[in-house]
């Protein structure tokens, strides 16, 4: 058993829900007791879409466990394929109808149905919901194309002359982090160079399109969650080859054309000319609309530009898919110029390649998909700004510290009604505007920095989001330092969450004077002084222990 | 009602029961898919009601999900719901599971040590591999009092629909009430505070003996209950908890429920004559507030009379929401969905409600069909199916909001109306 107040991932069968929704002609029967339905709202709800989740479930009930629940398996199936006639069907289980073992796949491939059926076994109790919709999409794409097949050590015809090549785009999916707005964006892009996208999969695709996959001339693997297993298959089955970088960021943006350039023989220059993302030009307004002469995107210059110095060395912490946390640690390091305080995933699947990101950054990463480590990562590296999920949202407001969303698990604010992609150059545009946005405006973090009494713009106050001022770290002994009490010469401090009891005693005046600190770097101060303090053997910290360590790490 | 008929074979067998008024009242009961939540949901609500409570879900990730999709919009700086997810070492038998549990709870109750009570609720994999948890509840109450109490129920699909949820939380925290011989009236069922505080003022203008109620907003603070405790329900769907009660000794006082006024006058003045007052010593005291909620539901009235209505089955709701809506505000019923009728527990509802189809139970294909075909002015379903509804040029009500809002006695009757008539007035307002 596993205590987990929030989860980062739902269980298999919501990922092969996400690829079933995902897509046109495709139905699935799934085997699940009353309730199950639940998952129906992810859609409706969430993505707001205005048609049912192409879902039979069987919800079964305790009454029908003493009877026939396989037969309640073959008549959803025999409704479902009349009511809805689908091109190709699914078949699985949930968690509670793993149990009761009714095979409910080979039940329906017994049952003599005209159409491709698609047995999905997805272990409930061990597996989640990206590795669900990964093992969907690979085994839905095998089963339609195993025919097509061609033996093994054929060539692969190049691109024919003359002809603008094809790629296929894969993996955007219901219930993706901006997969809507990033197909668009990535159409845009490729469109500037001369290619053509020939099947979005799985979203919007149907049967008939996963048939067409094997004629484009390369993949592309947007999101490597979902659709990795498939390119690795169809670059093994069908010698295509695949681009597996991810446009997220300047950097990466680039890095993909040159790569898909590259693959498909097609001159990217014009598409990476810096000069047309020069400052001069960003508020001509022929670069708005236009295709070949868009502004690239705002991104460098707004970074580069003077208001933007104050970000330098902010400390963030970033914890996400593989997929985006790999993007956000190279933006907000190269690009936007912070300071990578920690890195970690909660996708097994990207484990190696964040640890050796990680390493990089001179850091451990953390690949966990337990809440409580995540929360304590976080309060121990006490950084300024938090990338994450949902869910790290819960932890920056137990923490007081600002935080943007940048991965799944989502909610209903971040399926917006705008354009807001994450990918190519428009979704470096938002991507700036998102990360900002929660921290403090440079001339209030300066004032707030000198004068501290003021009865409006009080410790830990951003005018530009709320009233109030917020907590700040530790809230547990953050009223000692604000309001340190007055008869006792010194006070006790504990450090850390709850589960780390160590207890610095501070000197009065060393805690007026980490009150002076502005909020949002007050828990590393206080870190560095105590770790400062044990170094040196201090167990009384005074004001003068305060800058001696602030000498001594540098801030 | 005796003559009823299954619905498995022939798509739709209506047979005539006995209902209000002498006229006939048609029940289908049908076996299907059924869109409905299972009573894990009712944390949404009662770990509100009670903040001093947190709900530890036994079950898989499916049961984890399931609850954070519902309530992770809000942003917690403090969980107050949490799942211990089964792993396949649990379902192996390789790890012991009460020791497991243990480890879990400890593990939590170290990390939140304001928690009084503890909810173990049981999900569909923990009933299916039949897994303890009243036992663990026992042994782990001894474990952690007088500090911790814990307490289990069942919130599984497979026996519990949405608010049944509340019911079986409710009926688990019967045994641990206090006993006494002192009389006293016992509002069972999650309602408002303010609508609480307004029937508690209500009943004490009335004279009526120590007014408790059941969840107390601090769990703690458990009511008494005795042979002369009278129980009164708020909601329709508290079957197991009022049995439990009644075993208990306590007195079931038969009523309508307090949705609009005069099921509220109805459900107060039952609750007057189980203490021996007439209702014409209750009728004084009611006079103005009755006033006030006719003034404030004729506002809504015109602009639901009339107009056809549908209830999918959710919450056991249904009935008493179209009682008021067709007996106050003139709609007409079209079908009245429910997902489980207790008899005893809505008979006074059933005496009120003109001639209808009620439906318990579903098959949601077949059901969607007979929406489609009997084109309603306004659908109340749950979220799975309104934009779907909406988008196919329905007007929907979502059910869920229902549990979510105040909504019960004469202060309330007009923001009740308003509830059904707000997406027909939005319909008006947008042109798009």
């Amino acid at each position: 058993m596993e205590l987990t107040l929030w989860t980062y991932e739902g269980p298999p069968h919501v990922g092969a829900m996400r690829i079933a929704t995902s897509m046109e002609g495709v139905h699935y029967v799934l085997h699940a007791p009353q309730g199950d339905t639940y998952a129906d709202l992810l859609f409706t709800m969430i993505e707001r879409r205005g048609k049912r989740p192409p879902v039979t479930y069987t919800t079964f009930q305790a009454r029908d466990l003493g009877g026939d629940t396989a037969e309640m398996v073959k008549t959803s199936v025999r409704e479902a394929v009349e009511r809805f006639q689908p091109q190709a069907l699914l078949v699985g289980e949930s968690c509670t109808a793993e149990l009761i073992q009714d095979q409910p796949g080979a039940l329906a491939s017994g049952m003599g149905l005209p159409i491709p059926i698609v047995n999905l076994e997805l272990p409930a109790y061990s597996k989640k919901e990206n590795w669900g919709a990964a093992e969907t999409f690979y085994q839905l794409v095998r089963r339609l194309l195993k025919d097509q097949v061609p033996p093994p050590g054929t060539a692969r015809p190049g691109p024919a002359p003359g002809v603008r090549p094809k790629v296929n785009l894969l993996g955007p999916s219901a219930l993706g982090f901006r997969c809507r707005d990033d197909v668009t964006e990535v159409c845009r892009l490729l469109g500037e160079i001369g290619v053509q996208v020939s099947v979005v999969a799985p979203l919007g695709a149907s049967p008939a399109d996963l048939r067409r996959i094997p004629e484009a001339d390369l993949n592309i693997c947007l999101y490597p969650e979902v659709a990795k297993p498939v390119c690795d298959w169809l670059k093994r089955q069908f010698a295509m080859p695949c681009v597996y970088t991810v446009p997220i960021g300047i950097g990466a943006t680039r890095d993909f054309l040159q790569e898909v350039g590259a693959a498909l023989d097609v001159d990217v220059t014009m598409a990476l000319r810096p000069e047309v993302v020069g400052a001069s030009d960003l508020w001509s307004p022929q670069l708005h609309g236009g295709s070949t002469e868009r502004a690239r995107s705002r991104l460098p210059w707004y970074s580069r530009s003077v208001d933007s110095t104050y970000l330098t060395g902010k400390r963030v912490f970033v914890f996400a898919d593989g997929t985006h946390a790999l993007a956000a640690a190279r933006i907000a390091t190269a690009e936007l110029g912070f300071e990578l305080v920690g890195l970690g995933t909660y996708s097994r699947e990207s484990a190696k390649l964040v640890r050796a990101a990680a390493k990089g950054y001179g850091l451990e990463a953390l690949v966990t998909d337990d809440y409580l480590a995540v929360e304590q990562a976080i309060s121990e590296a006490a950084p300024e700004l938090v990338l994450g999920t949902q869910m790290e949202r819960h932890i920056a407001k137990r923490l007081s510290i600002p935080c943007a969303v940048i991965s799944t698990p989502i909610h209903v604010q971040d399926v917006p009604a705008r354009y807001g992609p994450q990918m190519g150059w428009e979704g470096a545009n938002v991507i700036f505007d998102t990360w900002v946005h929660p921290l403090m405006m440079g001339l209030e973090e300066h004032l707030i920095g000198m004068f501290r009494e003021d009865f409006e713009f009080v410790d830990g106050h951003q005018s530009h989001l709320h009233a109030g001022g917020a907590k700040p770290m530790d809230s547990s002994n953050s009223r000692d330092v604000q309001h340190p009490p007055a008869p006792a010469p010194v006070a006790a401090v504990s450090v850390g969450t709850a589960s780390t009891t160590k207890t610095w005693r501070w000197s009065q005046e060393g805690l007026a004077e980490l009150g002076k600190v502005p909020f949002f770097v007050r828990g590393k101060v206080r870190r560095n002084t105590e770790a400062f303090a044990q170094i040196q053997g201090i167990d009384l910290i005074t004001v003068d222990t305060l800058y001696e360590a602030k000498a001594h790490y540098g801030r | 009602m005796a003559l009823i008929q299954q619905s498995d074979a022939a798509p739709r067998s209506p047979s005539p029961a006995p209902g209000g008024c002498g006229q006939p009242l048609t029940l289908l009961r049908e076996r299907g898919q059924r869109e409905v939540f299972c009573g894990l949901t009712s944390i949404v609500w009662l770990h509100r009601r009670m903040p001093d409570a947190f709900f530890l879900v036994v079950g898989s990730r499916t049961c984890a999900h399931l609850v954070q999709s519902a309530a992770g919009v809000m942003i917690f700086a403090e969980p107050r719901f949490g799942t211990a997810i089964l792993g396949e070492r649990d379902l192996a038998g390789l790890a012991d599971a009460n020791d497991e549990l243990d480890r879990v709870v400890d593990q939590l109750l170290s990390r939140r040590p304001e928690i009084r009570t503890l909810f173990l609720v049981g999900s569909c994999p923990s009933e299916v591999i039949k897994l303890d948890l009243a036992n663990a509840a026992q042994r782990l109450s001894q474990r952690h009092l007088p500090r911790v109490r814990v307490v289990s129920y069942s919130g599984s699909g497979i026996e519990t629909t949405f608010t049944q949820g509340e019911d079986n939380a409710l009926a688990a925290m019967v045994p641990l009430l206090p006993r006494s011989e002192a009389e006293s009236l016992l509002l069972v069922g999650t309602m408002a505070d303010q609508v609480e505080d307004q029937f508690c003022r209500l009943f004490a203008q009335l004279g009526l003996p120590g007014v408790h109620t059941l969840p107390p907003r601090r769990s703690t603070d458990l009511p008494p209950v005795g042979p002369n405790t009278r129980i009164l329900l708020c909601q329709p769907y508290l079957s197991a908890t009022a049995r439990a009660l009644q075993a208990q000794g306590a007195q079931l006082i038969a009523a309508p429920y307090p949705l609009g006024v005069e099921g509220t006058t109805a459900w107060i003045q039952a609750a007057a004559g189980a203490f021996g007052l007439t209702a014409s010593a209750v009728q004084p005291h009611l006079e103005a507030a009755r006033q006030r909620g006719r003034k404030a539901v004729a506002r809504y009235r015109e602009q639901l009379a009339g107009k056809r209505l549908f209830l999918l089955p959710d919450s056991q709701l249904e009935i008493p929401l179209a009682r008021f809506l067709h007996q106050e505000c003139g709609m007409v019923l079209q079908e009245v969905g429910t997902p489980y009728l207790d008899r005893l527990l809505m008979a006074a509802e059933l005496e009120q409600l003109p001639a209808a189809t009620i439906s318990e139970g579903q098959h949601v294909d077949r059901q969607l069909e007979r929406v489609r075909a009997a084109r309603p002015d306004l659908v109340v379903c749950g979220l799975g199916l309104a934009n779907p509804l909406e988008a196919e040029g329905m007007a929907t009500k979502w059910s869920i909001e229902l549990v979510f809002s105040p909504i019960q006695g004469y202060e309330q009757a007009g923001d009740l109306a308003e509830l059904f008539a707000r997406p027909l007035a939005r319909r008006q307002r947008l042109h798009l």
